[in-house]
């Protein structure tokens, strides 16, 4: 360390953080060493497209979304039948799965207690994005 | 030499789309967003233009409008908007390797080397894909010049009928110059208003006159940049894009007070924040700062009151990022200039002499040492990514205030919707 320093001060310019971060011996594992497992790279695949959302109420609750899950949604992706989606229904934001079958497109509850929403030509209807993880906190 | 291609997407009001994407009761109805400290209106929805709401107007003028249209009024949700504006620029890089971010809403891309059967098409793809991932709108004008393509999307934006995508380069230079005639000379890109001025007082009164003036008369009168511009509405590409922005020679962060502050303390705390704020964005730039200045005045429209505007610059020894060692400086400066009696309405400080750490000199006499540096260096580190994770603010000085009433007035905020854990969109 020592002398790496004096070195340093002989020369006129030096680049300050990465001179150290060489300091000491290197390790022999360094060769081996992989990058950790980062939860980001599971759970998003567009960074630019992925927004979160909180989740209300229990009208998808057969499909393991519960109240205060989070959701991570994918803009990137097109919505296919069976997606569960975030939708602008009438000026609100709701989750559902999506029902493309028969030309006739129908947001599905996954809760008993809810009805299908079929959607007609005078709603208001936009698929915000698709819904690809949910977080759901244990403890 | 080839023809360029160059397009320029433009988000449609932007800070309104913004707000618009996460929250769906906006669509169709009049929104406007607001300066800082809520006084001047800086973004409208194309309902509120047609209101008559103006751009830059202060937001007392239009208080009837707003309540007899119900218009919807938000403050500028800054860290919003820059999320966004970063979202914008990932999809349109990925649309071309050649890119400026021209501004936050703005962007030039270099099509010329790419093989495009069909640019309208292009550029309706473009406009789909940042629909589809981020929600924003956009509009596409695509040209062989900057200048041009500046004109493209003006037009395009004034005319609905082009469905937000505008190519200039199949145009015939007739239909062209039409379309120039229609477009006034202030308006062309990098025409100032003194500029504007000097060429309508010699009949130049149209982007269309401005193209086919005379190349040496606007050489000797408007320099070689307005030489430029005449160029480029010939469709000669003569400014190059921009695709690195150089590291800023200067950092700034200066506000207006929510309030009139009248006191050394609330100043204190303000040129303590500011300082903390603008050593932030000069770490993020991996650069150290040599010269730091401090700026406060009165409120100059307020005619009742004495006025008093000073600023004081100090040299820093030792160049440094390090937000206490700035603070120390920054308010030592403060105490130099400062005056009893007067009441303040804007502080700001200034970060100048801007270094890359890469070329730090090493103080040969030891008064500045490299383990104390790094020692420095890792803390900032460590504040910056506290800050970054858990919100703006986290750890800050004792010194910036804890109750901060000068501070920003902000109500009508949205919620940070991408960058807070506890403001995310609920459904």
């Amino acid at each position: 360390m020592d002398s790496m320093r004096k070195r340093d001060q002989t020369r006129r310019i030096v680049p300050l953080v990465a001179s150290l971060l060489h300091a000491g011996f290197p390790s022999p594992a360094d060769d081996y060493r992989d990058d950790v497992l980062d939860l980001n790279s599971l759970v998003i695949q567009h960074p630019e497209a992925t927004f979160y959302v909180r989740v209300t109420g229990d009208s998808m609750h057969d499909a393991g979304i519960r109240e205060g899950d989070i959701l991570v949604v994918d803009r990137a992706i097109t919505p296919a039948d069976r997606a569960i989606i975030v939708a602008l229904l009438n000026g609100e934001f709701t989750v559902k799965r999506l029902s493309l079958q028969n030309d006739q497109i129908a947001l599905l509850p996954a809760n008993t207690r809810y009805q299908p929403i079929p959607i007609t030509e005078e709603m208001e209807f936009q698929v915000w994005g698709v819904v690809t993880y949910c977080i759901h906190k244990l403890r | 030499m080839k023809q360029k291609v160059i397009a320029l997407v433009d988000c449609n009001n932007f800070y309104v789309s913004c707000e618009r994407v996460f929250n769906a009761r906006l669509h169709n109805r009049p929104v406007i967003v607001l300066s800082n400290n809520d006084g001047c209106v800086v973004a409208r929805s194309n309902e509120s233009k047609i209101l008559g709401i103006k751009m830059g107007q202060p937001l007392f003028q239009c208080q009837d409008i707003i309540e007899q249209h119900n218009v919807q009024v938000f403050s500028s949700n800054y860290s919003l908007y820059a999320d966004m504006s970063a979202r914008v620029m990932k999809v349109l890089a990925s649309f071309s390797p050649t890119i400026e971010s021209y501004s936050i809403d703005e962007a030039f891309l270099d099509l010329t080397d790419l093989t495009i059967d069909d640019l309208t098409e292009f550029g309706k793809t473009i406009k789909a894909r940042v629909m589809q991932f981020t929600g924003i709108p956009v509009s596409v004008g695509i040209a062989s010049s900057k200048c041009l393509a500046k004109v493209a999307t003006e037009v395009v934006k004034t005319d609905s009928l082009f469905g937000g995508v505008l190519d200039l380069t199949q145009l015939a230079e007739d239909a062209l110059d039409q379309m120039l005639a229609k477009i006034a000379v202030d308006d062309v890109w990098g025409i100032g208003r003194k500029y504007a001025l000097f060429l309508t007082n010699y009949g130049m009164t149209t982007a269309r006159d401005l193209k086919y003036a005379d190349q040496k008369w606007i050489r000797r009168y408007l320099t070689v940049v307005g030489e430029r511009i005449v160029l480029e509405l010939r469709g000669i590409s003569c400014i190059p894009l921009e695709t690195e922005r150089p590291p800023k020679k200067g950092i700034m962060c200066s506000r207006s007070f929510s309030k009139e502050v009248t006191t050394l303390a609330e100043l204190t705390e303000a040129v303590a924040t500011y300082t903390a704020r603008a050593a932030e964005k000069l770490r993020q730039q991996d650069s150290l700062a040599a010269s730091l200045t401090v700026f406060i005045r009165t409120n100059t429209f307020n005619q009742t009151i004495p006025h008093y505007s000073n600023s004081f610059t100090c040299t820093i020894a030792y160049p440094t990022a390090f937000t206490p060692e700035l603070i120390h400086h920054a308010l030592a400066a403060l105490r130099a200039m400062y005056k009893d009696g007067y009441r303040y309405k804007k502080a700001g400080v200034y970060l100048s002499h801007i270094t890359p750490l890469d070329a730090v000199q090493p103080d040969l006499f030891g008064a500045f040492s490299l383990a104390q540096h790094v020692k420095q260096a890792r803390l900032m580190a460590l504040v910056d990514a506290i800050n970054r994770v858990y919100g703006r603010d986290t750890l800050f000085l004792a010194v910036q205030g804890t109750t901060r009433v000068w501070a920003m007035q902000r109500r009508r905020l949205s919620q940070q919707f991408t960058s807070r854990w506890d403001e995310i969109l609920t459904i």
